[in-house]
């Protein structure tokens, strides 16, 4: 399968590959996916007080696609509100990245992981948690 | 100066040998007859040709010409053995006997059975990718007509103790059918020291022709016979119709003739190299082999990298080296490969595997720059790797609780 220039490029150049200080009150951490599945990603988010993201970083273990679509992930919620990013959608991945159908999988568990990574440093600060309708994935 | 890309995916095709080209090259032009043609020269030049590689592929096996049956693969004559004993023998019973490595062409065959009223025994494999042969003993029952198991794995190489299969089907009267795809013209392998009774192979897999391939048909001791599966002009004994595919039956046997040649010397190079590459990507850190070392093709080896994903591996480096991954990231069902999981392995470590067919045309320069790329590529994913990152912090992933499973 012929990957588009853009997978190969995040592939070959994945932005914010790293580790945040997860027990840190303004980190939120998303672990989303499964080894059995083929796809692990791992996305953090450090918010400042006025609850913007200043920092991302992911840790993936996937196929190309999937280390794509997280790096993409980091690169657009750096500068986000948290609140902007609840807005990123699946399908903004599988248009950027020309993630073929049998990939979507990998837009989707980047979507989940930033809702996780979103909820984690909601819990973290004493708000709710938002409840998101139960994605399919694989 | 190295060419890339480099082709380590011999067990899915091999690249034509010049030499079988260069036999086929004058059938297609200026001797195009057709080998069923009795009364002038063209039919009997084609038939010539037939005849002789049908001496040179019989040869290579230790069996009569007279049992070679020309088909266009192996896949055909997977079918064409499985469903052919099928309807032969359907008075003796209707049980078939197999394992759960098979190859999709033999597994997919007996499933068909099982929907005309056939009934299936799947043998599990060991660890190493072995059937167990007490459990094949007694998995044969009064009603058993046939045994199929593959002589080596596609995937894992894992030679099967053919000998041993076939003593135990005489035993007790049953046929044994093996699917030797992978191991004709790599190792030796002789139909009558074997006791096998059917065997398919192909061309293609041994550095001859695609489209073409043989299915092995005992003659004596006992008489086999198939019923044929596509009906027509009665060629090949009346158990397979067809005009004969004349050019590229003279490239198998040229391919058979040159196997049975360079054999020792291809088989001595080939696992000097696969030992080195297996030798030096081992040095990895939780990499592992799978299936057995011991009863193994030549030139197989198929290596799990832990913590890191096949396809994400693979594209490390696919543009320069052409191999295989156990990881079916790519296929739409998004399971990893049966076999691997058939071995016990968990379905991360089947995602993780990477499978090495070296060949004829493999170099020790080849195989450097491959162990460079494929270290490099390993160690650079699993920086990027959240489980490797939660191994090294002595995290028990299986204590996990996945999410979005």
């Amino acid at each position: 399968m012929a990957y588009s220039e853009k997978v190969i490029d995040h592939y070959q150049n994945p932005k914010n590959v790293g580790t945040l200080d997860k027990a840190a009150k303004n980190v939120g951490t998303g672990l989303v996916g499964a080894p059995e599945c083929g796809d692990v990603m791992r996305l953090q988010i450090e918010v400042d007080d006025a609850g913007l993201i200043t920092d991302a970083k992911f840790k993936t273990f996937g196929c190309g696609s999937a280390i794509a679509s997280s790096s993409l992930a980091t690169e657009w919620l750096k500068g986000k509100t948290v609140d902007q990013a609840l807005k990123v959608d699946n399908m903004d991945f599988v248009e950027e990245l020309n993630l073929p159908p049998v990939k979507i999988h990998c837009s989707v568990l980047a979507e989940d992981a930033i809702k996780a990574a979103i909820n984690d440093y909601r819990a973290k600060n004493g708000l709710e948690t938002i409840k998101f309708e139960e994605s399919v994935v694989h | 100066m190295l060419k890339l890309p480099i082709y380590l995916d011999n067990n899915a095709t091999t690249p034509m040998d010049p030499r079988v080209l260069e036999a086929m090259t004058p059938y297609f032009l200026e001797h195009f007859g057709n080998a069923a043609s009795r009364n002038h020269p063209f039919g009997w030049e084609a038939e010539e040709a037939v005849d002789y590689a049908r001496e040179q592929v019989a040869k290579l096996i230790g069996a009569d010409p007279k049992e070679i049956i020309f088909t266009s693969g192996a896949t055909e004559g997977d079918n064409l053995a499985i469903k052919g004993v099928y309807e032969m023998y359907a008075s003796k019973g209707n049980h078939v006997i197999t394992a759960t490595t098979e190859h999709k062409a033999v597994l997919d065959t007996c499933k068909h059975l099982e929907k005309i009223g056939g009934e299936v025994t799947y043998l599990q494999v060991n660890a190493e990718g072995l059937i167990d042969l007490k459990e094949l003993e007694a998995a044969i029952k009064p009603t058993t007509i046939l045994i199929s198991i593959m002589y080596a794995n596609n995937e894992i190489g894992v030679v099967m103790p053919i000998k041993e299969i076939s003593a135990i089907a005489r035993k007790h009267g049953v046929l044994l059918f093996t699917d030797a795809t992978q191991a004709v013209g790599k190792i030796p392998v002789d139909v009558q020291k074997d006791g096998i009774d059917l065997m398919a192979f192909s061309a293609h897999k041994m550095y001859g022709p695609k489209g073409v391939g043989a299915l092995y048909v005992r003659r004596k001791n006992p008489r086999v016979k198939v019923t044929a599966q596509m009906d027509g002009g009665g060629h090949e004994r009346g158990m397979r119709s067809g005009t004969l595919n004349v050019p590229g039956i003279v490239g198998f046997g040229k391919a058979c003739e040159i196997a049975m040649l360079d054999m020792e010397e291809d088989t001595k190079r080939i696992s000097k190299m696969r030992d080195h590459l297996e030798t030096e990507l081992l040095k990895l850190e939780e990499a592992y082999v799978n299936g057995s070392r011991e009863h193994r093709l030549p030139h197989v080896a198929n290596i799990s990298f832990k913590h890191v994903e096949g396809e994400g591996l693979l594209m490390g480096f696919n543009k320069n080296i052409a191999l295989s991954s156990g990881s079916a990231c790519t296929s739409a069902s998004l399971e990893p490969s049966y076999v691997l999981k058939a071995l016990g392995l968990g379905d991360d470590l089947a995602h993780s595997s990477l499978r090495f067919g070296l060949g004829r045309f493999t170099t020790d320069e080849q195989i450097e720059y491959t162990i460079k790329a494929i270290s490099e590529t390993v160690l650079k994913l699993r920086e990027m790797s959240p489980l490797w990152e939660m191994y090294k912090e002595g995290i028990d992933l299986s204590t996990i609780e996945w999410a979005a499973h």
